[in-house]
């Protein structure tokens, strides 16, 4: 006899559930509620009717006469009010009451919103069905949206809002965009393209409170102050299955209705598919497994035996011009293996993570052709030993010998170019060679080539090695570390010419070949970032040495060192007893006087960090940077305050300095000082800079050390005024950072580049150079300790204490 | 059997950062990779102790702040050519809890 079949919801999974049973030609009588006033459709092709590409009609999937032709009742804009699972009926909202002997669960999700305060003013949206569609579409060009959440459904709804010449802003609050399913590479690249699309996108973004005017929304507040101005807010942060109405009739329910292997529901005649199930612990948001759910829940209804089995999955963003694909588990693991291919010129990335020979997850950008090739191998856990080398050029590379480099830079033709910056092709390199340029250096001065980016270098030397065959050995530049083959001139080079702002647009554009760098480079990367972009770079304090990250000395056996800065080694009884009491209170094992005037609290414990500074903080002493690549001290003499040979107020021009300076990040540790006479008791001429005072004015001499090796200041000006001497010293310590490689004292520099051209520099563009300090120092010129002890207290403080807790 | 001890949110520990746990017998470092994985390690460096929950995390590897030994989260051993090993412990997160073994804490006791 017919049975009869009741779904609720007429969604993508319940959908694929009839058709399977109207294609096996099984005998139900099927009635259909939806409480959206229509069939199903296409919810995934949303994001192409918001963009203009598709329209509604075209993505429906079952229209009136397919319903009509399968005989089903459609009860659309109708919800449900109860449901009996005893007497198996369900009431519909203008009481009727149906009577089933199967029912199906297809209610779907429900977006998450937020509570954030307004987030019930007019004008907040979600992104999930037609409706929000077409308010999105109805936002007229040029009006302001902003989108909160920087995952699929977000990006979609604000590239899709941006095709239609809204003014959008995603806001994201994690790091980079679609961290669920992309690496920051892959991530940064993304949020190139968006940008490239004149979406603002802000990451690391704290939503804080919805501001609205009369009931309706006009802006979102960060919670760093800023006002985003909008006339639509979309919220796409995520869904909640929608498990109400089965909650309410009593089946199981956890994260979403409970489901066996068959998509049963803890009521025998009860089934359920799609996003609202919970199936093995997991709920459901992407299409693929709703599809399988919705094959094996109409094989259970005719009574064949199926088994719902979860499966490896993937995704692909439908941004046009944005091509992304990840797959699989693509975290670090133990056993696991990065190959990772980076084509900067053609923003590709593609990252494969291997274990046991066997490819676990990939991320790819920019050329996802060979994705669904990747997805069989992760899915069919394919064996990849034998293609290992050439895996990742994907399959068309399989099969055949490995191709030689030189070989294919040999193949080229003559009018290929090599250097994209200069326009630079591979004949005037072999011309360029012929008239006796032998080696990188030559072709780079004669032809320029590899002499911008810095990206063809190696491809250069390729066409040299060609040419020139075994006279030519391709050079081993010293490379930062085993995650690049670029050296600290090329990565700098790169970060200048290229805007890289982030350490994600470093490891892409320069080819990295990990994921996340390592000890060695990242220290660096940081310090250039910041150093050549310090208004768009953020410090990363992961990246610091631990004495960077806690502002403190680490000692040998993990307690810490604290030195106060005493400027220009002036201090007062009041510093002296607020010194003293801090020794005192926290137990300082040694008080030490440095040899940069100031005094050392060694062996204070990590967690007291906080504690001793705000103590310090009181009288208004501040970090001291003893620890930092950064300035240290400016040492002086007492000059003409009270010594008969003094010249100058060397005390005076030493406090102001290191009031200017304090703060500032530099390649490696900068020490100055400045003697009031030429007898140089301040010790001037063997500190990185150092002022010695005379009559006429102020000798500025650089480049001294006292160190591993002792060198002595060569002068780089004499100058009439204290002011001078301070524009030139901040001259030269910008040129310094601009330009040294990182962990280069200012001797090594300028071995490097010769005092000759630092003079030069620094008296043409001693304005310039003084501004971009200052304007670097408008970020940096405070103090990290007072900072840490308003913001990161709690960072220095153990995540737990289970000292007391029993062990059993 | 697992006994899991529920210590602490995982945001209160930073990407590519770690915190200490106390424990009656010393300190356990607690991990987060960039990839939001957490590993425990006792915070020593099998060199000369050094404090590893101060060192700079990169993929699944910490770098001892005092000498620079590279030390594998996941088996606590040291890379490259330097030799040694720290325990490590079983951590894992669920609903953005950073959750340890409870038997981390007989295992020290035995230790």
């Amino acid at each position: 006899m017919r049975q009869k079949l009741i779904v609720i919801g007429a969604g993508m999974a319940s959908g694929r559930v009839l058709e399977h049973l109207f294609d096996a030609g099984a005998d139900f009588h099927v009635t259909l509620l939806n409480a959206e006033p229509r069939g199903n459709y296409n919810r995934i092709m949303l994001s192409p009717v918001l963009s203009g590409e598709k329209t509604y009609a075209e993505i429906v999937t079952h229209d009136a006469q397919w319903y009509d032709a399968n005989s089903v009742t459609c009860r659309f804009g109708e919800r449900i009010t109860a449901i009996d699972l005893a007497a198996k009926t369900v009431t519909a909202e203008n009481g009727d009451v149906l009577a089933y002997d199967k029912l199906i669960f297809g209610t779907g999700s429900n977006p998450f919103m937020i509570p954030l305060p307004g987030h019930d003013l007019e004008g907040v949206i979600a992104y999930r069905d037609l409706e929000d569609t077409q308010r999105m579409m109805d936002l007229g060009p040029d009006n302001k949206c902003v989108v909160i959440g920087g995952g699929l459904l977000g990006l979609e709804a604000a590239a899709g809002m941006a095709a239609r010449g809204v003014d959008v802003t995603v806001v994201h609050i994690m790091g980079h965009l679609m961290e669920r399913q992309l690496d920051e590479a892959a991530g940064y690249l993304l949020r190139k393209a968006l940008v490239d699309k004149g979406i603002t996108v802000k990451c690391s973004a704290n939503s804080k409170q919805i501001l609205g005017e009369n009931g309706k929304v006009r802006a979102l507040l960060l919670d760093d102050g800023t006002e985003l101005p909008c006339d639509l807010l979309v919220m796409a942060v995520g869904i909640r299955p929608n498990v109400k109405l089965a909650q309410e009739a009593g089946l199981a329910v956890g994260k979403g209705i409970h489901v066996d292997d068959q998509m049963i529901t803890s009521d025998p005649n009860v089934l359920a598919v799609g996003e609202c199930v919970e199936h093995g612990g997991a709920i459901f948001g992407l299409v693929a497994p709703l599809y399988d759910q919705a094959k094996v829940a109409a094989q259970t209804l005719m009574g064949q035996k199926a088994k719902f089995v979860q499966k490896e999955l993937s995704t692909k963003l439908k941004v046009t011009g944005c091509d992304l694909f990840s797959a699989g588990d693509f975290a670090d693991g133990e056993g696991r293996e990065d190959i990772v291919f980076r084509d900067p010129a053609r923003g590709v990335y593609r990252r494969l993570v291997i274990a046991d020979n066997v490819v676990r997850g990939a991320v790819m950008y920019g050329d996802t052709a060979d994705s669904n090739w990747f997805f069989g191998l992760i899915r069919d856990k394919t064996d990849i030993s034998d293609m290992r080398d050439t895996l990742i050029f994907g399959p068309a590379y399989q099969g055949g010998s490995p191709l030689d480099p030189l070989a294919a830079v040999a193949a080229l033709p003559r009018d290929a170019e090599i250097c994209g910056c200069n326009g630079i092709c591979k004949g005037q390199i072999e011309d360029a060679i012929a008239e006796g340029a032998s080696d990188l250096g030559a072709v780079r001065s004669t032809t320029k080539a590899s002499g911008s980016c810095g990206t063809c270098t190696g491809l250069v030397e390729q066409v040299l090695a060609v040419t020139l065959g075994d006279d030519f050995v391709v050079p081993a530049a010293a490379s930062i570390c085993g995650c690049t083959d670029m050296t600290h001139e090329d990565v700098r080079r790169m970060i200048k010419s290229q805007k890289l702002t982030s350490m994600p647009a470093v490891w892409q554009e320069c080819g990295w070949k990990t994921s996340c760098g390592c000890h060695v480079c990242r220290p660096a990367l940081n310090f250039y970032l910041l150093a050549d972009w310090p208004l768009e770079y953020q410090d990363d304090p992961q990246s610091r040495f631990i004495n960077e990250r806690k502002h403190a000395n680490i000692q040998k056996d993990g307690t810490f060192s604290v030195v106060p800065r005493m400027w220009g080694g002036i201090t007062t009884p009041d510093e002296l007893r607020a010194i003293a009491d801090a020794a005192d209170k926290y137990m300082v094992p040694t008080v030490k006087v440095t040899g940069g005037q100031r005094i050392d609290l060694l062996g204070v414990k990590g967690e007291d960090l906080p504690h001793i500074w705000a103590d310090l903080n009181a009288v208004g002493m501040v970090s001291g940077h003893a620890y930092s690549k950064g300035l240290r001290t400016v040492k002086t003499c007492v000059g003409t305050d009270h010594c008969r040979f003094g010249t100058q107020d060397s005390t005076g021009l030493g406090i102001k300095l290191e009031k200017e300076l304090w703060g500032s990040w530099t390649p490696h540790k900068l020490k100055l000082a400045v003697s009031g006479c030429p007898r140089n008791c301040a010790e001037a001429t063997c500190k990185d800079i150092g002022v010695i005072c005379v009559d006429s004015g102020y000798q500025v001499s650089i480049g001294g050390a006292a160190g591993m090796d002792v060198r002595e200041t060569e002068l780089l000006l004499q100058v009439a005024t204290e002011r001078e001497a301070i524009d030139v010293i901040k001259a030269v310590t910008q040129l310094y950072r601009e330009n040294a490689k990182y962990l280069d004292r200012i001797y090594k520099w300028m071995g490097k580049v010769g005092l000759d051209w630092i003079k030069e520099r620094v008296e043409i563009e001693r304005d310039a150079l003084v501004e971009r300090f200052e304007l670097s120092q408008s970020i940096y010129r405070k103090d990290p300790w007072a900072d840490h002890v308003q913001t990161k207290a709690d960072r220095y403080r153990p995540l737990a204490n289970l000292a007391l807790e029993a062990a059993e | 059997m697992t006994d899991w001890i529920d210590i602490a949110p995982l945001s209160d520990v930073p990407q590519r950062g770690a915190r200490v746990v106390k424990t009656a017998l010393g300190c356990v470092a607690v991990f987060r990779t960039a990839k939001d994985e957490v590993f425990a390690l006792d915070n020593a460096c099998p060199h000369k102790a050094g404090p590893l929950a101060e060192g700079i995390v990169h993929g699944n590897s910490v770098t001892c702040p005092l000498h620079n030994w590279v030390i594998s989260l996941e088996t606590g051993e040291a890379q490259g050519v330097d030799e040694g090993r720290v325990a490590t412990y079983p951590a894992q997160v669920e609903s953005g809890r950073i959750l340890l073994d409870r038997s981390f804490l007989r295992g020290r006791t035995a230790a």
